[in-house]
């Protein structure tokens, strides 16, 4: 597999492109050189061990955090150097499931799914009151609208909060750590419906997460972040990648350590 | 670990026996449990010290009874034989004791992760606190530079927030707040009378208490009280709320919904703080003025009719409003040092109550701050 996406993906399919990006915290680099590229309809999975910025890479991306260098560009348009209302305007086409679910505490589900579609179309409130109980419908939340998010599990306030996210019906959507915390059949739940909504609204998906599982059931294309050297080491298809690599910390990565040698016990 | 749980058991005993070719013999006895007392690792350095044998072996057989205690002095132990280049022999130690003790050396220490113990000299912590002040006085700065351009859309019915939001914050520091805040006015009136009343009444001039309390209440107490009570009350309560939804990412998620949060969440706290203090603060002043005239008619004898005539007359529309400017300018402070240091947040729960308590002291301090201005301000002007 090619280590570096950048040419051979043209601009016209790819979503979003990472170049030459460098994440610090003042003066400490978390990572350096990130170059990928996440094509249209892709499940693109960001990877790697605990603690070695997986997250961050995805703060970046959503915009919370300016990279140290570098640039990020959705379609053409660059991210990094977009004016305010550019910006403003990419990030109403993004949806974004936080770790915790991160639903608005004192709002009911409603009125958490209707907030952005209140904000920033003109219908009516019993117009958007019925578009946010389609889409809780959708994850399979029907008749939990007037729920405050302390009153419903946790599985439930992460499909809550990708009802939300998918609230303006966005072009790409990430998901930070979506099984954190959730059971085994609630995760792979959760898998059907990542892939359920990229093959029918073709919706391009972003996952930071380090379960296995996950990762061979849902994505087709990834990057492999390194804590030791600090950057990728890997992308391509984590299938592919297990098939073929021939870096051994990807390959102790993929088989849980059972292949690729001893893994190395990670102080992060 | 499985060993019966017993508790009068001999205590733990370690016996050094050099033997032959240079080998010292470490015979462990008896209870080694964190609850008892236990030899320390040192008394082992003693006698590697003493004997310095080139080889160490283990033996646990006399063993009845252990926890991690034993093994945290193993573990040192082998390290101290490590240090000093010993071959150590563990053959004769319980098999799972062995183990443990192999496992906490498994994974060597990683450099650099032990802190510096070392403390920064006086002048280095002297010049960090004066730059992080400087730094936060910047980001005061631009906190406000922020919230003005958000008012400013405001104002042109651009900002994106929730009426019904506005509508809450207003409940929550107006009519929620009433009942606490006369109780105090009440109380400071009656303070105030009473100090008044000690002096005056000396000179047979304890009609002028009502001056007193009039003036006092309306000119700077009824504000200055009202905004000690806001800043516990509803300064605190701002900065934990913002503080929490930093912490759960509710506030990521307004940023990346393209909604900001200054306008969302800190526009209608100010707002409603704004609107509020006056209006909290005029009461005050009633209620002061009311405890004051209590303590005139039950201890100095004085007809509510002439404390009432006394104050109106002593009373003008300027000292009034001055009042209610400064409770409008006191509630600003509050609602953004309340705003503010819930923004400034940082991920934990310890987090929270640190910016809670950062928000009352600041709004305190900046009311003071603020109250000696405005008196030196209107002594100039001559109000």
């Amino acid at each position: 597999m090619p280590t570096n996406g950048v040419q051979q993906t043209s601009a016209a399919e790819a979503a979003i492109t990472v170049r030459n990006m460098t994440m610090a915290y003042g003066s400490f680099v978390l990572m350096r050189d990130l170059n990928f590229v996440v094509r249209r309809g892709d499940i693109f999975i960001i990877m790697g061990g605990s603690g070695c910025g997986k997250s961050t890479v995805l703060r970046h991306l959503i915009g919370l955090k300016e990279p140290a260098a570098g640039e990020i560009f959705y379609g053409d348009i660059n991210f990094t150097r977009a004016e305010s209302q550019e910006r403003e305007r990419l990030l109403r086409r993004f949806g974004v499931l936080y770790q915790s679910g991160a639903l608005w505490s004192s709002m009911t589900l409603a009125e958490n799914v209707g907030l952005p579609l209140g904000e920033f179309t003109d219908l009516k409130p019993s117009q958007i009151r019925e578009i946010a109980a389609l889409k809780l419908a959708l994850v399979g939340l029907k008749g939990f609208e007037d729920f405050y998010p302390n009153q419903i599990s946790g599985g439930m306030q992460k499909r809550a909060g990708i009802a939300r996210a998918m609230a303006l019906d966005p072009y790409i959507l990430f998901f930070d750590e979506p099984s954190a915390g959730l059971d085994p059949i609630s995760s792979r739940l959760l898998d059907n419906l990542i892939l359920e909504m990229r093959n029918s609204l073709g919706t391009t998906i972003v996952v930071v997460t380090h379960e296995l599982a996950s990762i061979f059931t849902i994505g087709n294309n990834s990057v492999f972040l390194d804590a030791e050297s600090r950057t990728q080491i890997a992308t391509g298809d984590p299938k592919e990648l297990l098939a073929h690599s021939k870096d051994p910390r990807v390959i102790t990565f993929l088989t849980r350590g059972e292949e690729g040698g001893e893994p190395a016990h990670n102080h992060d | 670990m499985d060993h019966p749980i017993q508790q009068h058991d001999e205590q733990g005993k370690v016996f050094f026996e050099p033997a032959s070719d240079a080998t010292l013999v470490v015979r462990l006895s008896g209870s080694w449990c964190l609850r008892s007392d236990m030899p320390p690792a040192s008394l082992f350095n003693e006698q590697l010290k003493a004997v310095s044998p080139r080889r160490v072996a283990f033996d646990s057989t006399g063993l009845t009874n252990w926890d991690s205690a034993l093994i945290s002095f193993l573990t040192q132990s082998s390290e101290l034989c490590r240090a000093r280049g010993i071959e150590q022999d563990r053959s004769a130690l319980q098999d799972g004791l062995r183990h443990l003790v192999e496992l906490a050396a498994a994974v060597p220490e990683k450099k650099g992760a032990r802190s510096d113990a070392k403390r920064p000299s006086f002048l280095t912590r002297v010049g960090d606190a004066s730059i992080a002040y400087g730094i936060s006085a910047s980001d005061f700065l631009s906190f406000v530079g922020e919230l003005a351009v958000a008012a400013s859309k405001y104002i042109r019915g651009k900002a994106r927030y929730r009426r019904i939001d506005l509508l809450e914050a207003i409940q929550q520091c107006g009519a929620e707040a009433v009942g606490i805040v006369s109780l105090i006015a009440f109380l400071i009136g009656v303070i105030l009378a009473f100090m008044g009343a000690v002096q005056l009444s000396q000179f047979g001039a304890s009609i002028y208490v009502a001056d007193l309390v009039g003036i006092g209440m309306v000119r700077d107490m009824g504000a200055m009280m009202t905004a000690v009570i806001m800043s516990g009350r509803t300064g605190a309560a701002y900065a934990a709320k913002l503080g929490t939804m930093k912490v759960t990412q509710e506030i990521d998620a307004l940023i990346t919904m393209g909604i900001s949060p200054l306008e969302f969440l800190v526009l209608p706290r100010v707002l409603a703080l704004i609107l509020m203090m006056p209006l909290l603060c005029l009461f005050a002043d009633l209620i002061g003025i009311l405890g004051g005239m209590f303590v005139g008619v039950t201890m100095l004898d004085l007809a509510p009719g002439s404390y009432m005539r006394e104050t109106i007359s002593t009373l003008t529309l300027t000292n009034l409003f001055g009042g209610l400017l400064k409770a409008a300018t006191y509630g600003t402070l509050i609602a953004l040092a309340g705003c503010l240091r819930g923004f400034q947040c940082g991920n934990s729960s310890s987090a929270v109550g640190d910016a809670t308590t950062q928000a009352v002291v600041m709004s305190i301090v900046m009311v003071v701050v603020a109250c000696g201005l405005f008196a030196v301000a209107f002594n100039i002007l001559g109000i």
